[in-house]
């Protein structure tokens, strides 16, 4: 259909009155790549959407967008499309005005346009809706048409503020699907600020973590995964556990820590040699077992606080050796083969490769 | 439920009939009483008086029950009555072209261009102030601001402008509208910014991101979406100068007639079937126009 276009952000901050949305973040979108900027609410994720596609002026930096800079261009001028989060279809107009509303400001006579929006709305099966206004259609139906204006501009890329939220799970999971399905087809660049990690390791080909206006980790939803770049995005995945403490000692790639309350670590990875002071690691949940470590710093001894029974996994909360809330996902077979209870002392261990050295951002 | 034994139900249905209790349509009924007693007593009860007064006879000390024609036929048949309804409506189209152009923009620069709603508020606030006054005072304070010695006047010979004061300034047409306009422009402001309140700004937003100019985004979006306020606005401001008589009384200096001034005349002369026939017509024409402009925008989003 189009080509799609590489966007490129440097440096963008954006500042409101006093307050600091965005901080200098620079990104490197590839053409045709699905971005999810993933974040807690307020982490400027919005924001840094609004200023790709032009709803909101950069306070300094560039946006460039194929060969073009366009941070001083109109939203229409850019080659973007935006699909927003309430969908803001036009209430007064049928579907077919709504998906012929650029072309109608373009100033495309109407049957042309209104043929061209229909080929619009037979892609999205709606054909048979065309003539019913917004209000009469459900949530998934309306989304399909808010995909439809947006795309028949023939964006190079196109833009998603949250597009799932207004949906019930099934039809997320069901519309997530599609939305995937139609940018391979489109091969167009997709940007979708969402704040649910499942939706953004679903669709993502590049993963933005953001936190207060930062970019935390732009990498590929595995990397994310398995390499979290900063304790905010392992918390924030919610597959690591977290411990933060004292460095006491560091050997190529590994890093000895301790903990207030007593318990030595062991990690790998990352600059270890890098941290002077104080340092966070990450133990993947669900690697953990409940046995004696293999080696020192490895594992810890403490007291079952909770169990939560999950069908194919059972998750343990454990308090022990300084670290609070210790979260250890274990396969069903494994906790039944040999099950514990609440207030219960038990080991725990991990492998080497499973704890990793997690990195700070230099402010 | 499934389990309750027959006894039990018949335990709790004679419990409920020993407690007194209304059936439902007998509630809805009681509930809709008092409205239905106020609207009838103020609204419907007068109505069917004048309606039955104007079919009586009178002369000029009294009225006799009787069921005539003649007084409609007397004010149908009279060019007088056509020529001051035909004046009645052209002051109304006057009076509404222009506070609906004025009304528009004052919402709209409330409703899109003042980013807090505190200084909307305030703003809104400050539009109403000058009903604090009544409004026989605000139309009499137009006088010495028109009048031929008055502020306009003044001002144009002293400038030079004119080398005699302006005559068409008070006491004329022109002075009615403006006055018109000046009392009723609130009427059609707070409807329009009441709907322009209620356009999610996101929509707006979707049009600039289509491609529409700002004035696009207004032919195409915004006024088609006020709609349904400047039809609840239009309502307000043509019922309120058909029934006008003081404005144009005062404002014409008695040159300019209209339907009310004519039956508050017919009043005066004690011609109160005569009157009441008006008043009628006058209600009719009145009920066509809101039926025609309820017809054209679907008002029932806003109520």
């Amino acid at each position: 259909m189009s080509k799609a276009a590489e966007i490129d952000i440097v440096s963008v901050s954006k500042i409101y009155g006093t307050a600091t949305a965005v901080h200098s973040i620079s990104l490197k979108i590839p053409a045709g790549t699905y971005c999810c900027l993933l974040g807690p609410s307020g982490c400027g994720k919005t924001s840094t959407l609004r200023m790709i596609a032009g709803h909101e002026s950069l306070s300094s930096g560039d946006i460039r967008l194929g060969n073009t800079v366009v941070t001083d261009l109109p939203p229409a001028r850019r080659g973007t499309a935006m699909m927003f989060q309430s969908y803001a279809l036009f209430p007064h107009l049928d579907l077919v005005d709504n998906v012929a509303f650029s072309l109608k400001m373009k100033g495309v006579e109407k049957d042309e346009r209104r043929a061209k929006a229909m080929d619009m709305l037979r892609l999205m099966q709606l054909e048979a809706y065309a003539t019913r206004r917004p209000a009469q259609l459900s949530g998934g139906q309306q989304q399909r048409v808010a995909l439809a204006r947006a795309l028949i501009t023939d964006p190079e890329a196109l833009l998603l503020d949250e597009p799932l939220s207004a949906l019930d799970p099934f039809l997320k999971i069901r519309m997530r699907a599609e939305l995937k399905k139609l940018q391979t087809s489109l091969g167009i660049t997709f940007v979708h600020v969402t704040h649910s990690q499942e939706e953004a390791m679903a669709l993502a080909d590049l993963i933005v973590v953001m936190n207060d206006g930062r970019i935390e980790q732009a990498a590929h939803p595995r990397m994310v995964f398995e390499k979290p770049a900063t304790a905010f995005v392992a918390r924030f995945m919610g597959d690591h556990n977290v411990i933060s403490g004292r460095v006491t000692g560091s050997d190529g790639d590994e890093l000895r820590l301790s903990v207030p309350a007593g318990g030595e670590f062991l990690a790998t990875g990352g600059d270890a040699a890098g941290f002077a002071d104080t340092a966070d690691i990450a133990v993947r949940t669900d690697h953990v077992r409940i046995g004696e470590p293999s080696e020192k710093g490895l594992g810890f001894t403490g007291s079952v606080s909770n169990i939560e029974y999950r069908g194919p996994s059972v998750k343990l909360s454990v308090n022990g050796a300084g670290i609070e809330d210790f979260t250890a996902i274990l396969s069903d077979t494994a906790f039944f083969a040999n099950p514990v209870k609440v207030g219960e002392a038990i080991p725990l261990s991990w492998g080497r490769e499973d704890a990793i050295v997690l990195g700070r951002l230099k402010h | 439920m499934a389990t309750m034994t027959s006894s039990e139900t018949e335990k709790i249905e004679g419990l409920r009939a020993k407690t007194f209790r209304l059936s439902p349509t007998a509630i809805s009924y009681l509930q809709a009483t008092p409205l239905t007693l106020i609207l009838g007593a103020f609204l419907l009860l007068p109505i069917l008086m004048i309606t039955v007064v104007s079919f009586w006879d009178y002369d000029f000390a009294q009225m006799y029950p009787d069921f005539l024609t003649m007084n409609y036929a007397e004010t149908l048949g009279s060019w007088v009555t056509w020529k001051t309804y035909l004046n009645t409506l052209k002051f109304a189209f006057l009076v509404w072209a222009i506070t609906l152009f004025v009304g528009f923009w004052v919402a709209y620069f409330l409703a899109f261009h003042i980013r807090t709603t505190a200084m909307q508020m305030v703003l809104f606030l400050v539009c109403t102030v000058p009903f604090l006054t009544s409004n026989i005072i605000r139309m009499i304070s137009w006088i010495p601001v028109l009048g031929r010695n008055g502020l306009v006047n003044s001002t144009l010979v002293g400038a030079g402008l004119v080398s005699e004061p302006v005559e068409w300034l008070l006491y004329s047409d022109f002075a009615v509208v403006l006055a018109m306009v000046h009392l009723y422009t609130l009427f059609m402001v707070t409807p329009i910014f009441n709907t322009l309140m209620r356009i999610d700004k996101s929509l707006v937003e979707a049009a600039r991101d289509a491609g529409a100019s700002s004035w696009q985004t207004l032919t195409n979006v915004i006024i088609p979406l006020a709609k349904p306020g400047m039809a609840i606005g239009t309502i307000f401001v043509v019922t309120l100068v058909m029934a006008d008589f003081s404005t144009v009384q005062v404002m014409s200096g008695g040159q300019s007639a209209s339907v009310a001034l004519m039956m508050k005349n017919q009043m005066s002369l004690l011609q109160y079937p005569a009157a009441a026939a008006n008043a009628v017509v006058l209600l009719v024409l009145v009920l066509l126009m809101v039926a025609g402009i309820l017809r054209i925008v679907d008002i029932r989003k806003e109520l």
